[in-house]
């Protein structure tokens, strides 16, 4: 148990040892473990953010669902007041349509009655002229009941 | 269990003995072949025992790491790897908690420290006589010694010079970066200026200069200390064994309780060391103005 050179070589050993350690030990494995500690962090850090967009996606998913819907609402509401308007629209045409065959066929009415009034007013005295030709036989003066009968016919 | 050849006290001193390599009284050089010719030999000689386990441990050791070092990945670890992280990151954390400075030596210092003493430490654990019994096996028929001569300390922290060598080791390391932080005046400030301002010098120079001394010494020593008590008491248990069946079974219960007991301490002094190395640095990196 004595002091001898033994401190010496000791004291070389563990000079060798710790440079060893510090060149060819310690950096590799505190390297790994500093990378996998970064690894696990970008890890949570991109899940947190899967998540946000996550979330993000459903939010705007939810908006466009809403906004569908209230068009679609919107687009039924138009096609109902359209069709109101057409239904309106073919009343209203029709109202009119009837009104004006109405009035043509009231107008063709009174034509027809004036040509038959014109007809019957053109014969009209030739055959009362032949009645009355008839019951009084030839003593009537042609001329003179002629002229008779006209003024009678436009009295008509 | 003692050799009949040997009384008690001759196995306990053959097993405090180191295996010296050094220059006889004739000039030759050569294993010393017992304690007074180990002592003869002065101070250049070399305990060969301690010298090569410490080296062997300290082998293995970086080895080990080495080897997990070479194939480390930042995915999912994998056994060996899994066991260096976890002692790796116990020893950087140790780092960060008392280190404040910014010093990429210090962690792979603390690492060496408390692995390697942890290993040096561990021989104590050891069956007392395995090692020596296989040194003498060889020593006799491979090197042709006098079994008696054949010495052999398994646990090198149990020898001075290697806990003296990491405690010097550590204080070369404390006195470079206080001269490299502070400055070769702050330095030469702090140990003479301080506690008792410019006008007692002497007696700030005798105080701090005591306080730094003990630094490594308190290390070395303390050290020392326990493992060579703890060594001394599995010898002492050891000799029981030949003291008939009672006190054979006596000694094996107290071989249990002391083997269980010696692991704390291992295991402690390792940490003491590299906790005191790392606080002693950090002393050293901090400037007091």
């Amino acid at each position: 148990m004595n002091l001898n050179a033994t401190i010496i070589g000791q004291m070389i050993a563990f000079a060798l040892f710790v440079a060893f350690c510090m060149k060819y030990v310690w950096p590799p494995i505190m390297a790994a473990l500093e990378d996998r500690k970064k690894k696990i962090a970008d890890g949570l850090a991109a899940a947190e953010r899967g998540r946000h967009e996550q979330e993000l996606a459903e939010k705007r998913a939810q908006q466009v669902i809403h906004e569908a819907k209230e068009q679609a609402n919107e687009i039924i509401s138009q096609a109902q007041r359209r069709g109101n308007e057409i239904v309106d629209e073919s009343k209203d045409n029709a109202r009119v349509e009837g009104d004006r065959i109405l009035v043509s066929a009231k107008a063709e009415i009174e034509q027809e009655a004036n040509r038959a009034k014109d007809e019957l007013r053109s014969q009209v005295g030739s055959i009362a002229i032949a009645g009355a030709a008839k019951i009084l036989d030839r003593e009537i003066d042609k001329q003179a009941h002629t002229n008779l009968l006209d003024e009678l016919v436009s009295q008509i | 269990m003692a050799s009949e050849a040997l009384t008690s006290s001759q196995y306990i001193k053959h097993h405090l003995q180191n295996l010296t390599f050094g220059q006889h009284h004739d000039g030759s050089w050569g294993l010393a072949h017992d304690a007074a010719e180990a002592a003869d030999m002065g101070f250049w000689a070399i305990n060969v025992d301690s010298m090569g386990m410490t080296l062997l441990l300290g082998g293995l050791l970086m080895w080990f790491f080495r080897s997990v070092a070479k194939k480390v990945e930042a995915g999912v670890p994998s056994g060996a790897q899994n066991f260096a992280e976890w002692i790796i990151d116990f020893i950087n954390d140790s780092v960060r908690g008392s280190f404040s400075g910014r010093n990429p030596l210090v962690a792979p210092l603390a690492f060496t420290i408390f692995l390697w003493i942890f290993l040096m430490n561990l021989m104590d654990l050891l069956p007392i006589d395995l090692v020596p019994e296989i040194a003498k096996f060889v020593g006799v028929h491979v090197f042709g010694m006098d079994p008696h001569a054949v010495f052999f300390k398994v646990v090198p922290t149990t020898d001075p010079n290697i806990t003296f060598g990491m405690a010097f080791g550590v204080f070369a390391l404390v006195l470079f970066y206080s001269i490299k932080i502070k400055g070769l005046g702050g330095f030469v400030g702090e140990l003479t200026l301080e506690p008792f301002g410019k006008w007692a010098i002497p007696a700030n120079f005798l105080l701090e200069g005591v306080n730094l001394i003990a630094k490594p010494i308190s290390l070395a020593l303390r050290l020392f200390g326990n493992m060579y008590a703890g060594e001394m008491i599995f010898i002492l248990i050891a000799i029981m064994f030949s003291a008939g069946a009672v006190m054979a079974s006596l000694g094996g219960l107290l071989q249990i309780g002391w083997a269980i007991f010696h692991i704390l301490i291992i295991t402690l002094q390792a940490f003491i060391f590299m906790t005191l190395t790392i606080v002693y640095l950090d002393m050293a990196h901090q400037e007091h103005h």
